[in-house]
């Protein structure tokens, strides 16, 4: 068994509405600062002993498919790298 | 018996049971981790913070295994009413298509709204018009619906939106939409006529000592 860092990005898919995100983009722009767009992202690391990496992405985007992320609004990716 | 389940961090149960009472309806709180009890006959998922609205809304509740008897008891035709921090639960878990996400203000919205019924003929409406406007009290920072577009024209074509925010006049307009839900919508069906949820609190517009009683015919759903 190998310990892996699985990381597990979750976004709102392209034309969701995030206010969050549109709230910190007019404080940004209040500040002074110019830009285009600011979006969000929640980065979830989870650590876990697996066979392989395979494994370990396996078991990280079922995850991020149960829980991490709803489906209806969110994309998401998996990453794992060797802890 | 009606089971209103009690998550930690709920806080619309008692107000849930208090209304049903009034109703001439049995019911209890039932704790989150406890069976649900074999006579149950309709099931409450009330209003609240559970889980201190982690991750999303509901998304923790959702997960909690007293949903499975949940969603059991649903397929077997017994009545689910989600309501708030419950319609949460209920698209988190499924039971119910969409999701209720942030509000486009950014902000948790308390105030009163203006509903139009947009199908009076489920058992939630029954006490309604088509095209009634009710009014009830909304408490939520993320009670925008959204559903992708193609689902979301399934769901207009099976009739399954309840109400929408509307005008006192009844009209589905931008400004009378508290939260930038897509379509207005405020409740749906589930996959079956006896799920549903919405955000507006029904149980808190249901006592007459309260002054508004335009909740009452969405409980009064329980029976049947």
């Amino acid at each position: 068994m190998t310990t892996y860092t699985a990381t597990v990005t979750v976004r709102l898919k392209r034309g969701v509405l995030d206010p969050e995100a549109e709230t910190t983009k007019r404080a940004l722009e209040r500040l002074g600062f110019e830009l285009d767009a600011l979006r969000f992202t929640e980065r979830y690391e989870v650590d876990l002993d697996a066979a392989d990496a395979d494994e370990a992405e396996a078991r990280a985007d079922e995850m991020a498919e149960r829980l991490l992320a709803n489906p209806t609004i969110h994309d998401y990716e998996v990453a794992v790298a060797e802890a | 018996m009606i089971a209103v389940v009690q998550f930690g961090g709920s806080n619309c149960d008692r107000d849930a049971v208090r209304a049903l009472s009034d109703l001439g309806f049995e019911a209890e709180r039932v704790w989150h981790e406890d069976p649900l009890p074999e006579e149950t006959t309709g099931i409450v998922l009330p209003g609240g913070f559970s889980y201190g609205d982690y991750l999303r809304g509901g998304a923790m509740a959702a997960r909690s295994p007293i949903m499975k008897s949940v969603r059991e008891a649903a397929e077997d035709g017994v009545p689910v009413l989600g309501v708030c921090n419950g319609a949460q639960i209920g698209c988190e878990s499924g039971l119910t298509p969409g999701a209720f996400t942030t509000n486009a203000s950014a902000r948790f919205q308390c105030e009163h709204v203006y509903l139009r019924v947009e199908n009076a003929d489920t058992r939630w409406t029954a006490a309604y018009e088509e095209g009634e406007v009710i009014e009830l009290p909304i408490a939520h920072g993320e009670g925008r619906f959204e559903l992708d577009a193609e689902r979301y024209e399934e769901l207009e074509a099976d009739d399954r939106i309840l109400f929408r925010y509307c005008d006192e006049d009844g009209n589905v307009t931008d400004e009378a939409n508290p939260n930038g839900s897509l379509g207005n919508v405020a409740g749906v069906l589930g996959d079956s006529e006896s799920v549903a949820v919405l955000m507006p609190h029904p149980e808190r517009a249901s006592l007459p000592q309260l002054g508004n009683t335009d909740g009452r015919g969405v409980l009064a759903g329980f029976e049947g």
